[in-house]
């Protein structure tokens, strides 16, 4: 077992990198640990733990601004939001069922893998709500970037930077974001057995629609559509959308709806399934495609689209190289990019967990690495060499 | 303001470079003469000028890539220029410097609906890509108040905001995707058409880093369904506080606007006078806030808004009741700034402040003006707290653009006190740039740096904007 090293404050925490930097010690970044398996396997002595760094910092509901320090249980903030009716508006996933593990999701952990979830497609990524960090670089520097403020052109974004660098460039320590008033009502047109090129058509006709779709997905058979807002507004809405896609569509609303996007937002079909799992990035209309050229090329998968079809989860047998080879393949010809998020250590030691990155951007995430963390001691390995 | 001293080996190089230049890129791409490169001399900010070197307004990216290689052989620093209305200077060149000009590269070459994406160059204007997909009812969100004029290689590299995007967000938030010219010549792309990035988020730390990082040539920029309808609901207060209060508690409220507009007197009278909106003269602060959908949609938002602005006591409470009412109430914002310069000359800010804070920072801003015995008119986008304070002052008399300058730097300081930054949607450039230290300090800037290290390691692009000079100086000796 890894020494744990749990610093009480930014101060502590920058120390305590400093110390590990001078003496060339890896540390291993962890918040709540249920997300510690995404990314390659970090090989490290030392692991540094943020969850000494909690608590709201700032909460002004009537600015729509949240500060939390990056140790804040993700709960611990959906309940204050909730509090004053508002929410995190890119709807992050927990991936605790997906990837079996146990533990409380901080928003630091959140931050550093870049998750969002179904709400993306409308109200913008992780990044797009964060307004600011803190962080520690890999010299026992803290940093800021960014602010509390809505609207931030000051100096170079490095807010956006820290968002899905697993670690690597620095340990957040605290979080400024943008949050939305919860919408007063849901509801979701669902249509049943539609294949997923049908389905994805229809999820995109939905889109190209002025009526505000927050959420676009085709999962087991069913195609989901969902629009929130005022109550008059959805069931306006609702009513337009119904004429729009035709025939076999029904509305469901309240806790039936957020029960779907709920299980579209932790990819809850593929939970508890053997398997490996992939994670696939493409153009909306392309993400039927892949899978279509995937089982022309003979990988046997499981296949659910989220993001209207640009956001694609693959079950493949975690056998050889987990399908890494053909899937890799018609990435490069659609373009997007696909990462292994579920496999045995072994196979994400193995085989390349993120996209190749051309030559010149390899460099300059090189040069970055080198900048922020010369002496390679923070999650080394984690993204890539 | 300082600029670097030229580097006088490079301007003995001239006719060299020149020579280079004109072979890669034909003598009608390259600009020499010196009463034909004093047309680039300055951007918007008129008050720098310095006519750079040569000017250089490539077709293609292939010649980007000619330009740009040669000017990193021969060390010679590169300005690029989308159209030239940054406010902040961020293209103003100096003596020893190659404007890269984009404004020919201005195509569009694909447009994608059913995935929702439309790819341009980048020296297109930001008006006509949404005139380029609008007949299908698609709109691109990020509207600066220039859109008529500016680039999207400009709103790149000051990630623009504009009026509507407290409901949209600002450039950063619908750019997917751009192809890079880098300080060494090599064409590289990142995102696309796809939702999210592979890797680091370079694309977010492209935005927004004022031509520093690469020269981007291509962008894949997000367009959006129009919606079915807009309109505007125009309130008067008898001062800016309730003003100021109203917006919290319209957000507060659960309503998410697509703009909230404030106007203080001065520049209400302005306006009038000069647009004829039928803006109401006897209220302190004005509040232009736009809701959309349907017209059921409409209604609903807007009793929502009524509701919340009665309990403020207004003075002036009118929903537009006609496209042309809409229109003309918009119109009326819109020409704001052209309006102010009835009143003289004046400097435009762009700090922003937390909404809470609002209030103080008005207050804070009208006793500074005072102590400076300067006016300032302010008018801004109320519901992300990005101001803009308009001072005016006579720049005939000598003194008076320094004090204005000096009030500038102070109401700046001011944001970044009570919890807010230098600049929204500007930039930095030249003209926030020691202000710098306010903000930040040295981790953080040194930071930042580390940034351009990688990107620019030369220092060739624009090297002379967003850090303080003194803090750049010994990364840009190289």
């Amino acid at each position: 077992m890894a020494e744990i090293i749990t610093p009480g404050d930014e101060a502590q925490l920058a120390e305590a990198v400093a110390g590990a930097a001078g003496a060339g010690t890896p540390l291993e970044i962890r918040g709540g640990g249920t997300r510690v398996e995404l990314g390659r396997p970090v090989q490290a002595s030392r692991t540094l733990s943020t969850k000494g760094l909690s608590g709201i910092s700032l909460y002004e509901p009537g600015a729509l601004t949240l500060v939390v320090k990056a140790g804040t249980p993700v709960a611990e903030i959906e309940a204050a939001l909730a509090a004053e009716g508002q929410i995190l508006p890119f709807e992050p996933m927990d991936h605790r069922a997906l990837l079996g593990t146990e533990g409380a999701p901080t928003i630091g952990g959140v931050v550093a893998c870049g998750v969002s979830g179904p709400r993306r497609i409308q109200a913008g990524a992780c990044r797009d709500a964060m307004l600011g960090v803190r962080f520690v670089n890999g010299r026992g520097e803290a940093v800021k970037s960014g602010g509390r403020v809505m609207k931030n052109v000051t100096g170079y974004d490095l807010t956006k930077l820290m968002c899905g660098s697993y670690g690597t460039l620095g340990v957040l320590t605290e979080i400024a974001f943008k949050v939305l008033p919860k919408p007063e009502a849901e509801a979701t047109l669902v249509c049943s057995g539609l294949g997923p090129a049908a389905g994805v058509a229809a999820l995109n006709t939905a889109l190209a629609s002025p009526f505000g779709i927050t959420g676009a997905a085709h999962l087991d058979a069913r195609s989901l559509v969902r629009i929130e807002g005022l109550a008059g507004s959805v069931a306006y809405r609702t009513g337009q959308l119904l004429g729009l896609l035709g025939a076999g569509w029904e509305a469901v609303s309240g806790a039936e709806s957020t029960a779907l996007w709920r299980e579209v937002r932790d990819v809850a079909p593929f939970a508890g399934r053997d398997g490996a799992v992939w994670r696939v990035s493409v153009k909306p209309a392309d993400g039927p495609v892949l899978s279509e050229n995937l089982s022309t090329a003979g990988l046997d998968h499981a296949a659910l689209y989220d993001w209207g079809g640009g956001l694609v989860w693959l079950l493949t047998a975690e056998t050889g190289d987990a399908g890494a080879g053909p899937i890799r393949r018609e990435i490069a010809a659609l373009g997007g990019h696909a990462t292994l998020v579920r496999a045995s250590a072994a196979t994400r030691a193995a085989v390349e967990v993120f996209e190749f990155e051309p030559e010149t951007l390899a460099r300059i995430a090189a040069g970055l690495r080198a900048k922020f963390d010369p002496a390679g001691i923070l999650n080394p390995g984690r993204m890539r060499g | 303001m300082e600029m670097p001293v030229p580097n006088p080996m490079v301007i003995d190089q001239k006719s060299t470079l020149v020579a280079r230049l004109t072979q890669a890129l034909g003598e009608d791409g390259v600009i020499h003469a010196a009463e034909e490169v004093r047309v680039y001399e300055c951007d918007a900010l008129t008050a720098y000028r310095c006519p750079p070197l040569a000017v250089v307004l490539p077709r293609t990216t292939a010649e980007v890539v000619a330009a740009i290689r040669i000017c990193a052989d021969m060390g010679v620093p590169i300005v690029p220029r989308g159209a030239g209305t940054s406010l902040a200077g961020g293209s103003l060149p100096t003596a020893d410097s190659v404007i890269l000009g984009v404004a020919r590269m201005n195509q569009v070459l694909e447009i994608d609906y059913p995935n929702r994406f439309i790819r341009v160059q980048a020296g297109i204007t930001n008006l006509s890509v949404t005139g380029a997909v609008e007949g299908e009812g698609f709109f691109y969100a990020p509207d600066p108040s220039s859109q008529l004029a500016c680039a999207i290689a400009g709103n790149i590299a000051m990630n623009s905001g504009g009026a509507h995007c407290l409901k949209y967000g600002v450039t950063t938030n619908n750019l997917m995707g751009v192809k890079l010219v880098t300080a060494e010549g090599e064409v590289v792309e990142i995102g696309g058409a796809h939702l999210d990035p592979a890797g680091y988020d370079l694309l977010g730390v492209i935005c927004g880093s004022e031509g520093q990082l690469g020269v981007v040539t291509e962008a894949t920029l997000r367009i959006l369904a129009a919606p079915e309808g807009a309109r505007p609901v125009l309130m008067g207060f008898s001062s800016s506080e309730t003003a100021g209060a109203c917006v919290a508690d319209i957000i507060r409220s659960g309503i998410i606007p697509v703009a909230i507009e404030f106007m203080d007197k001065l520049c209400i009278h302005a306006s009038e006078a000069h647009a004829k909106a039928g803006y109401p003269l006897d209220v302190e602060a004005l509040l232009i806030v736009e809701v959309e959908g349907s017209e059921a949609e409409i209604e609903e938002q807007l009793a929502c808004v009524k509701e919340v602005a009665n309990r403020h006591d207004p003075m002036v409470l009118r929903e537009s009741t006609s496209e042309a009412e809409s229109a003309a109430i918009w119109l009326g914002r819109k020409s704001a700034f052209g309006a102010m310069g009835q009143l003289g000359d004046y400097i435009c800010l762009d700090g922003v402040v937390p909404v809470s804070a609002l209030p103080e920072a008005l207050r804070g801003t009208a006793e500074l003006a005072a102590s400076y015995g300067l006016q300032v008119a302010n008018v801004f986008h109320a519901g992300d707290g990005n101001m803009h304070p308009l001072i005016i002052f006579d720049a005939n008399q000598p003194g008076e653009l320094e004090k204005a300058e000096a009030l500038g730097a102070d109401i700046l300081r001011l944001c970044v006190d009570v919890g807010g930054c230098l600049s929204g949607e500007h930039g930095v450039g030249v003209e926030k740039r020691e202000l710098m230290e306010h903000q930040f300090n040295a981790a953080d800037l040194s930071q930042q740096m580390d940034v351009k290290d990688v990107f620019d390691p030369q220092w060739l692009l624009n090297p002379a904007k967003v850090f303080p000079l003194a803090v750049s100086e010994s990364r840009r000796g190289g």
